[in-house]
């Protein structure tokens, strides 16, 4: 054998392990697709019983009723966005807080540590934060906190009817203080990333035209950097609104509707994760599945506009480099 | 050695104060055309240009000022006037200290994590870098411009708006039309852009930028505007016209340029400085060390035997 026909041997069994190697990452690309699809499918078919026998009332109505096997979701979404929310409003000057400092405040030295706690921070399994939750928190909250908000802001007009009731220590109130416990190290490394894409040239005109720090980035760094700083903002809101095992554990399970941010409720995964096992009819067991697709449904829309906001932010980045 | 003057042409050198300060001092002159040996830079006492450091009644007075940034020393016991109602060009190759130099005036080192700067500078006779002084306050009093046209993604209006509502210094909004209008029109960019004031800055062409960044600086009424490189991202037209825009400056405000070119130092600045691997080598009239410098180093630059 000549050493042009080894070399001519050679080259197509390198073209032949290139083309197995495409292939094969092609197969796993559209094995996520089918995964994907796969999810979607088997959601709605499981859902559709629930959906088809109650149709809009499924989302509009506050009734959850094993008994009389109705069920309508409207209690499990409301506690599913009233903890949401109230972990963003309590996440995000702390987030904000923490990636301004780490940004252009902490000196060199602090940055690192305080970056790993962070990152620590949200390596914590969430069952760790449930059990924290329920054993520590809630009995300080129903001890202390609860009494006082209820004697003080409870009295408050228009916006005290949030603040009254019993002191259950469990409830929406604690559930998203948990939540937003959990959310702070996504939303602050988000912003912080953000924040490190403002060109340093453009906070030291800033700074050049006498601004203070806190002018620079109010008036430059945040500016500049609105979408991205909302694309994390609303990251952070999609793992609220999926986050299962902690809020189980705080939120006290109860499906109702109630004004006050100190009474027990439930939220859309919470519901799922405490009833699949005691479903005990099709109907019942559909719409848990439908309360899924919900969710499903909510998530998304959320996580695609961060990403949304992400990429405009990224496509602007590129450009101003 | 640093301190080592070239051999000058003695009707002229003998003629200049810094000449008859230099033959008094003692110093040896030598023939030029030597090659420089970048080691000899350190043997010598920093602090000590060749040329005339002082002006009467300085803007800036910098007395031994060194930056380290970290365990570096990126300029070494400079010791400079900044005179007013004149340019000032600082120029030498890249990496010699010019930037650091120019952003030791504003203090705009203190942004910089591990930037430490040991001497006195003052402003109008105070000390910059004392405890008492408000960095933000001074920075107000000095205009900056930078390398590359950094607007502020904002509006034209509100890119000039920008300094004046910080410090409040308008009281209504037809005062601060004003200002805005005669920051531009100081800039040179009014008649381009009065339509337009509402449009995002990014949308001007570049040497329209800088100058919007010029206008930016000038609506703070600061006494002082530092330029880093102003032109160095524009194109030869953009550059003429901001060149124009500086002597036109010149009348009312102390400028101290940086650039590295010489041809740009010799057509704005009144004054040269010229730094060498964090030392003020030679500072005098620029027409004097264009057509006459003393230190070797400096004629080496000039003549373009390395930079
Ligand atoms: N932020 C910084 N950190 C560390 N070293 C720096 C920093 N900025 C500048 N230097 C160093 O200081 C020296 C002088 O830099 P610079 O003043 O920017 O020079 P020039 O403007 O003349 O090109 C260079 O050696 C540069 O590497
Ligand atoms: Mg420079």
């Amino acid at each position: 054998m000549s050493s042009a026909e080894a070399f001519a041997r050679h080259l197509a069994g390198q073209r032949l392990r290139e083309r197995i190697f495409r292939a094969s990452t092609l197969a796993a690309a559209i094995l996520l697709l089918l995964l994907l699809g796969g999810v979607v499918v088997s959601l709605l078919h499981g859902a559709w019983p629930a959906f088809d026998r109650f149709r809009l009332a499924f989302i509009t109505q506050d009734v959850w009723n094993p008994v009389t096997n109705r069920y309508g979701a409207l209690s499990a979404i409301y506690g599913t966005v009233v903890t949401s929310v109230l972990a963003m409003i309590l996440a995000l000057p702390v987030s904000f807080g923490i990636a301004v400092f780490l940004t252009e405040l902490a000196p060199p030295w602090l940055k690192r540590p305080v970056g790993v706690a962070i990152e620590l921070l949200a390596a914590i399994p969430s069952i760790i934060f449930g059990i924290w939750g329920l054993f520590v928190l809630a009995p300080v909250l129903q001890e202390s906190v609860e009494p006082w908000i209820d004697g003080h802001l409870g009295k408050l007009p228009l916006v005290g009817a949030l603040f009254q009731g019993a002191p259950y220590g469990i409830g929406f109130l604690t559930a998203g203080i948990v939540l937003a416990i959990m959310i702070i190290p996504f939303i602050s490394a988000v912003i912080r990333d953000v924040f490190d894409t403002v060109p340093d040239v453009l906070k030291e005109s800033g700074y050049g035209l006498g601004a203070t720090t806190w002018e620079v980035i109010w008036k430059v760094v945040v500016p500049y950097s609105r979408s991205g700083m909302i694309g994390g903002i609303m990251l952070g809101l999609g793992r609220a609104l999926g986050e299962t095992m902690a809020v189980t554990f705080v939120i006290g399970n109860a499906h109702q509707i109630s004004a006050s941010l100190l009474a027990p409720g439930t939220t859309i995964s919470a519901a799922i994760a405490n009833e699949f096992t005691e479903a005990t009819t099709p109907l019942y067991t559909s719409s848990l599945i439908a309360l899924g697709v919900l969710l499903f449904v909510i998530t998304f829309a959320v996580i695609a506009a961060a990403r949304l906001m992400l990429l405009r932010l990224g496509r602007r980045g590129l450009a101003s480099v | 050695m640093i301190h080592e003057p070239r051999r000058a042409d003695s009707n002229v050198a003998g003629g200049s104060d810094a000449g008859r300060r230099l033959s008094e001092g003692g110093l040896n002159l030598k023939p030029s055309g030597r090659v420089h040996v970048p080691d000899s830079l350190d043997a010598g006492s920093p602090g000590r240009a060749v040329g005339e450091a002082s002006v009467a009644d300085p803007v800036f007075s910098c007395r031994d000022v060194s930056v380290f940034y970290g365990a570096k020393q990126a300029l070494k016991g400079v010791t400079i006037d900044v005179a007013r109602r004149q340019v000032l060009a600082a120029i030498g190759p890249s990496g010699c200290g010019k930037s650091t130099f120019l952003r030791c005036l504003n203090r705009m080192n203190d942004t910089i994590p591990g930037a430490r700067v040991t001497g006195t500078i003052t402003l109008d006779g105070r000390d910059i870098y004392s405890k008492r002084q408000d960095v933000a306050q001074l920075r107000a009093r000095i205009g900056m411009v930078f390398q590359k046209p950094n607007p502020f993604p904002k509006s034209i209006y509100d890119n000039v708006a920008y300094g004046p509502r910080i410090h409040k210094l308008t009281r209504s909004r037809t005062d601060l039309d004003e200002l805005v209008f005669t920051s531009l029109a100081r800039a040179g960019l009014w008649d381009e852009v009065k339509d337009r004031l509402g449009s995002l800055a990014i949308g001007l062409s570049g040497g329209q930028q800088q100058r919007l960044c010029i206008a930016r600086a000038l609506a703070v009424q600061p006494e002082v505007i530092l330029m880093d490189e102003p032109c160095s991202a524009l194109d030869p037209i953009a550059t003429a016209h901001v060149e124009d825009l500086i002597e036109q400056l010149r009348a009312s405000y102390a400028i101290v340029i940086v650039t590295h070119s010489m041809q740009q130092a010799a057509r704005v600045s009144q004054r040269t400085a010229y730094f060498y691997m964090g030392q003020l080598i030679e500072v005098g009239d620029t027409d004097r060390v264009f057509t006459n410098p003393q230190h070797r180093l400096t004629e080496d630059y000039i003549t373009g035997r390395f930079g």
